[in-house]
């Protein structure tokens, strides 16, 4: 069975996720699509822009190849240390039953049945232990020493896109102007939890600034890289040996690994919320505006409502 | 003027949306392939410059006894198992020797007994597998700088060579085959020198065990478990390792592994 064969296609539809299409039709759009200085503004400099796909391409990288490294050791524990001797806080299990293998995920004190997808699945045609499928993973078959490449080459990119980007952001302000709460956007919370509740979205002048939990949003999920990196760095042996005390900020290497996890799933979180409401708020619009930086204000219509 | 800056923009975003396409649906046959390879050793060389530039001697955290794993998870090979292993086990090692030999002015050749009687170092550090698991354990033996010292380098000496008695099947290789082959590795003179890289003959306080490397390991704390070589009969001095095994320094590095383990 070469690994190349058959799964790949099944893989290429998983992995579309949503954006690659999203992009198709917004380069699309791009053709079509002008906006002048009285429907809308604009809204993201080239660098913003730029940066935001690089540094989708490399999230994408990152956690298709860190969970192929994952399922080298599918077990999470707390402290300094942790091998199979030790209780795992969340393992993906192959384990025998009465009716054959099948895939179990532990969670603390929990075990569901996962059977084809977390634990035991099919990978290259036939069944093996894999902690996470083969259609979640880069690459698709087991591979620690190549994930592990993919994943160091991709974290290098991050890590450059990143920098530019925030040097960038403090530099022209972007950061302190657009993302950072002031105190009326504290204010705005409950009446922003509301309209998100109600799925309303800002019109005219409104739509030029960002809304509250979306200012929050960004500055998690820019905290949430940078501790992605942060315990990246410590899974390193060299690096622990430079910079002992981060380590110990973390609580210990299996720690700093579990941390590292957690941080990946509240990382997957946001860019399900993100894509979600990039669909809501006017996927065109919003795709425009991250390509060729300009976006149409939505015309108000609160009058219109009763 | 705004125009061709328009379709400058739109060929930026067809191409980069077609190479971003490109990596994303062939991201199994470009791991397979020869050029990916190299980016991957480019990678490698930027990591060790990075870290090598930041290292310097600093030592590898040392734990206190009561950090010590309660079971230290033996890995790779668990006994090398033939005849003259074997017989080495049965005879207590009594008649095993150490070699150490190629670019010295002195070979020398180390009885157990004559290792134990050496200047000794004790150290309690962590264990990192690649795999991402981890345990601490206490090592003691013989600094690998003393032992390189007595022997007398020559002045193109690069590499410690380290063979081993074990012959490990491993895992497979890109989705493919096992490849078995001896294990082998080696470390650079920078890390061979450094005062916690030692040659390890005890592990909490007990002569190792066969699980743990029976006679002697080599412990390199600022790396990864990998390079942890167990059942060490020989080290070789040389200035490449291109002509050994796989050429890539390692019985790991021959089968996809970052000769640098720092990371």
């Amino acid at each position: 069975m070469t690994p190349d064969s058959g799964p790949e296609n099944k893989r290429w539809l998983a992995r579309l996720w949503v954006w690659p299409a999203t992009i198709l039709l917004g380069a699309w759009h791009q053709a079509f699509g002008k906006v002048t200085e009285a429907e809308g503004f604009y809204r993201h400099r080239a660098l913003v822009r730029l940066t935001h796909w690089i540094n989708a391409l490399c999230i994408l990288f990152l956690l298709g190849s860190g969970l192929n490294i994952f399922n080298a050791h599918p077990r999470l524990y707390w402290g300094l240390t942790g091998a199979d001797a030790d209780q795992p806080f969340f393992s993906l299990n192959a384990v025998d039953s009465a009716t054959g293998p099948m895939g179990q995920t532990q969670l603390g004190p929990w075990h569901f049945n996962t059977t084809g997808v977390l634990g035991w699945s099919q990978a290259g045609g036939e069944f093996q232990p894999r902690g996470w499928p083969e259609w979640l993973t880069i690459p698709g078959f087991q591979d620690l020493a190549d994930a592990r490449h993919w994943h160091f080459l991709f974290a290098w990119i991050l890590v450059f896109n990143g920098l530019a980007y925030l040097v960038y952001s403090l530099w022209s302000r972007h950061l302190q102007r657009d993302i950072w709460p002031g105190r009326a956007d504290i204010k705005a919370i409950p009446r922003s939890i509301l309209d998100h509740i109600k799925l309303k979205h800002p019109t005219g002048e409104a739509a030029r600034h960002y809304n509250v939990l979306q200012k929050l949003a960004y500055l998690g999920v820019i905290l949430l890289v940078t501790l992605m990196v942060l315990t990246g760095l410590t899974m390193s042996p060299g690096f622990n040996a430079i910079v002992p005390w981060l380590l110990d900020l973390f609580g210990g290497r299996q720690s700093a690994r579990s941390i590292h996890f957690i941080c990946a799933s509240l990382i997957v979180l946001f860019v399900i919320v993100h894509l979600v409401e990039v669909v809501l708020a006017g996927p065109i619009n919003e795709l425009r505006s991250m390509l060729n930086g300009w976006y149409r204000l939505p015309k108000d219509h609160s009058g219109d409502h009763s | 003027m705004a125009r061709a800056k328009d379709i400058t923009r739109r060929i930026a975003i067809l191409g980069g949306l077609g190479g971003a396409g490109y990596l994303i649906a062939r991201a199994d046959s470009i791991t397979l392939g020869s050029s990916f390879s190299q980016v991957a050793g480019a990678v490698e060389d930027w990591t060790l410059t990075a870290q090598r530039g930041l290292l310097g001697d600093r030592l590898a955290r040392e734990y206190s006894p009561s950090d010590i794993s309660p079971v230290f998870k033996p890995n790779g090979t668990f006994n090398p198992g033939t005849d003259e292993y074997n017989a080495h086990v049965a005879g207590n090692f009594a008649n095993w020797r150490l070699k150490i030999h190629g670019l010295v002015d002195k070979p020398l050749s180390l009885s157990l007994a004559e290792l134990r009687r050496l200047p000794r170092r004790t150290q309690i550090t962590r264990h990192d597998c690649v795999e991402g698991w981890s345990a601490i354990g206490m090592w003691t033996g013989v600094p690998l700088g003393l032992l390189l010292k007595a022997a007398s380098l020559k002045l193109n000496a690069r590499y410690a060579v380290l063979r081993c008695a074990d012959n490990l099947t491993g895992e497979p290789s890109k989705g493919g085959e096992q490849s078995p082959g001896q294990y082998y590795e080696s470390i650079d003179l920078r890390d061979a020198f450094h005062p916690q890289t030692i040659m390890a003959y005890a592990m909490n306080g007990q002569l190792l065990d066969v699980a743990h490397g029976a006679p002697l390991r080599l412990r390199v704390e600022r790396q990864l478990g990998y390079k942890q070589a167990k059942y060490v009969q020989s080290i070789e001095i040389t200035d490449s390792f291109a002509g050994i095994a796989g050429g890539r320094g390692g019985y790991w590095e021959d089968r996809g592994y970052e000769w640098y383990a720092g990371i």
